[in-house]
């Protein structure tokens, strides 16, 4: 079953270790010490150490919250559409969507748990869960989403593990190997096993697609059923599925072109593949723009007392927020990739990098505008009250996050080949090729 | 039982009484507050109209707070008054975003916060804190299913308004204009 030639290509990957691979690890496992700090503080001095206030109650631990299930929740839609369609050019970039479903669906939920105010009390969601509450509908999706995700992406790495098992010419430590034995739990490449295991992993591909949209409709809903000004909206459930995706193509498509340098993968990893992940991207774009505007039109237009006075603040306290976010962030990827002559590989991630800067703007202009504009007009609050500005804890928090996201992907990409080799060699069943 | 208040917005000179009386009497900690005093100003000079309201948790029938709390601490009293347990409360700030009246904070010790209508005092058959302390006696306090208590007696003879109706959330501080 193993394909040598394509093993002997990427052993080395999980085989030697260079330094510059640990420059950045350490950079980014410093980045995560850092956000360690900062939760210290935290704990130790309580969240007055933070912007969050009286009424701006979540901040940028929330939006860090909904833009880490985002990229998780695309990760999870992309590898599972492209599985289940049996695209075949999906394969050298399968595993580094599941695993970025993975990592981001770690790190997402741990951000939620820095706003809570008693975070020794929070066994209560199990001990006195109440099902009418959309917290609850979350802890159950949520979760839900973790097992699936992380059966996915075990199913994925089997056939891996086994060939990593298998290939005798491997110089890695005899713990290492002992460990694909096992994980491998005895696949041997059996007609029936490898039958097995392909049913599964479409199952489970139909599946998280599901969990995927349900899951991030229900954390949409958090604040969509609420009276708050900006939140109430009944399209938040599909507005937040499509930003998620547009987020998650375009940090796939960064993630691609990290890969791409650092572990040499030009031969896998084409243009071919920046530009169908980079079209997925514009499709979304052109949906995420859509939505934005319709969502901001209606609010607009119907003038509702505190929606004009959100909207006020939107285009005065916040107005270059709003340009990068909703016009910049969708804008210019849709121009790179609308035009054919300018689909490069160095201006596709580009457009990614703007997608994913602008997204994460636009959850920050969900959340912190309206928690600063309350439904009914409050005085006589201290100005630093109402207005939001994190401090350098939630600051050095969210650089944790992004650097224990890197070091888990960095640890990830050395424990088995970022590019699934079981999938580079594997022909799908002809009945099943749909695309 | 259904325990309900009456301010009356034409006798409230917005002294603030009623927010200094809570925190003393509820200990809430110094910057945050239970009850607030808002002024709405409409017209112009000569044909000004001043309200000044004395706000707090509504104590609404359908309480969005109580819907939205993952753990129950959130709960209806008997009578209808609408308490946080602080020793269930996760403070993950879900009714703090649900509530329409922003009548809940965060309690420096983690937990969420809001008007009792001193519920220790009610039971001793005392008023409010706020309503007791009032220099110009504007809150009315009572039972609204009996039709011989004060706030009753005032919601029958005089017009009245509550905030924010359109929330749908039924609530029964009510104001005299």
């Amino acid at each position: 079953m193993e394909d040598k030639s394509i093993l002997k290509e990427f052993a080395p990957q999980i085989e030697k270790t260079s330094i510059k691979w640990w420059v950045f690890f350490l950079i980014f496992f410093g980045m995560a010490w850092f956000g360690v700090y900062g939760l210290y503080t935290q704990i130790a001095d309580g969240h007055i150490v933070t912007g969050m206030r009286d009424n701006v109650v979540w901040g940028v631990y929330i939006v860090n919250f909904i833009f880490f299930m985002g990229i998780s929740y695309a990760g999870a839609l992309i590898s599972g559409v492209l599985h289940l369609f049996k695209t075949e050019w999906r394969k050298p970039i399968m595993r580094i969507s599941e695993i970025l479903t993975v990592v981001s669906l770690l790190i997402g939920p741990t951000f939620i748990l820095f706003c809570i105010g008693r975070l020794d009390r929070l066994h209560f969601l199990m001990l006195h869960p109440r099902i009418q509450s959309p917290i609850t509908w979350d802890v159950i999706a949520i979760s839900t989403d973790i097992v699936g995700c992380f059966i996915f992406l075990y199913l994925s790495f089997i056939q891996d593990f086994a060939i990593l098992r298998d290939y005798k010419e491997l110089k890695l430590p005899n713990w290492r190997k002992k460990l694909y034995k096992t994980l491998a739990l005895g696949y041997v490449n059996t007609p029936a096993q490898e039958k097995n295991i392909r049913r599964v992993k479409n199952v489970m591909a139909a599946m998280i697609i599901a969990i995927a949209v349900i899951v991030y409709s229900v954390l949409a809903w958090i604040f969509g059923v609420t009276l708050q000004p900006g939140w109430h909206s009944t399209i938040f459930g599909p507005y937040f599925v499509i930003a998620a995706v547009y987020s998650g193509s375009g940090i796939l498509i960064i993630l691609m072109y990290i890969f791409r340098k650092a572990y040499h993968l030009e031969n896998y990893i084409t243009k071919k593949h920046f530009v169908n992940i980079g079209i997925i991207m514009l499709i979304i774009a052109a949906f995420y723009g859509y939505f934005t505007f319709s969502d901001y039109l209606t609010k607009w237009y119907g003038s509702v007392k505190a929606d004009k006075v959100l909207i006020d603040k939107l285009f005065t306290d916040f107005y270059w927020f709003f340009i990068l976010s909703n016009y910049v962030g969708v804008l210019i990827p849709l121009i790179i990739m609308g035009i054919p002559k300018f689909r490069t590989i160095n201006s596709i991630t580009f457009a990614a990098v703007i997608a994913v800067l602008g997204l994460w703007l636009n959850r920050y202009l969900i959340i912190v505008p309206t928690l600063e504009t309350p439904y009914l007009p409050i005085q006589d609050t201290r100005e630093a009250w109402i207005h939001y500005s994190p401090t350098w804890v939630e600051g050095a928090l969210t650089f944790g996050g992004i650097g224990l996201f890197a070091c888990l992907f960095m640890l990830a990409s050395k424990f088995v080949p970022i590019v699934s080799i079981s999938e580079l060699t594997e022909e799908d069943p002809q009945e099943e090729k749909y695309m | 039982m259904r325990y309900a208040m009456a301010i009356d917005t034409r006798k409230c000179v917005g002294c603030s009484d009623c927010v200094v009386a809570c925190q003393t009497e509820n200990d809430v900690p110094i910057g945050f507050c239970r009850d607030w005093v808002t002024e709405t100003v409409d017209g112009s000079y000569p044909n000004v109209v001043i309200e000044l309201r004395s706000e707090r948790c509504n104590h609404c029938d359908y309480s969005p707070c109580v819907r939205c709390c993952p753990t129950g601490a959130s709960h209806i009293e008997d009578g209808g008054i609408v308490l946080v347990t602080k020793s269930k409360c996760i403070g993950c700030g879900a009714c703090i975003q649900s509530c329409p009246y922003e009548a809940r904070y965060s309690h420096p010790d983690g937990y969420v916060d809001k008007c009792t209508f001193c519920i220790h005092r009610v039971r001793k058959g005392e008023k409010p804190a706020c309503v007791a302390v009032c220099p110009t006696k504007c809150m009315y306090f009572g039972d609204l299913d009996d039709e011989n208590s004060e706030v009753s007696t005032i919601l029958k003879n005089r017009k009245f308004k509550a905030l924010a109706p359109e929330a749908g959330t039924q609530p029964h501080i009510y104001y005299l204009v």
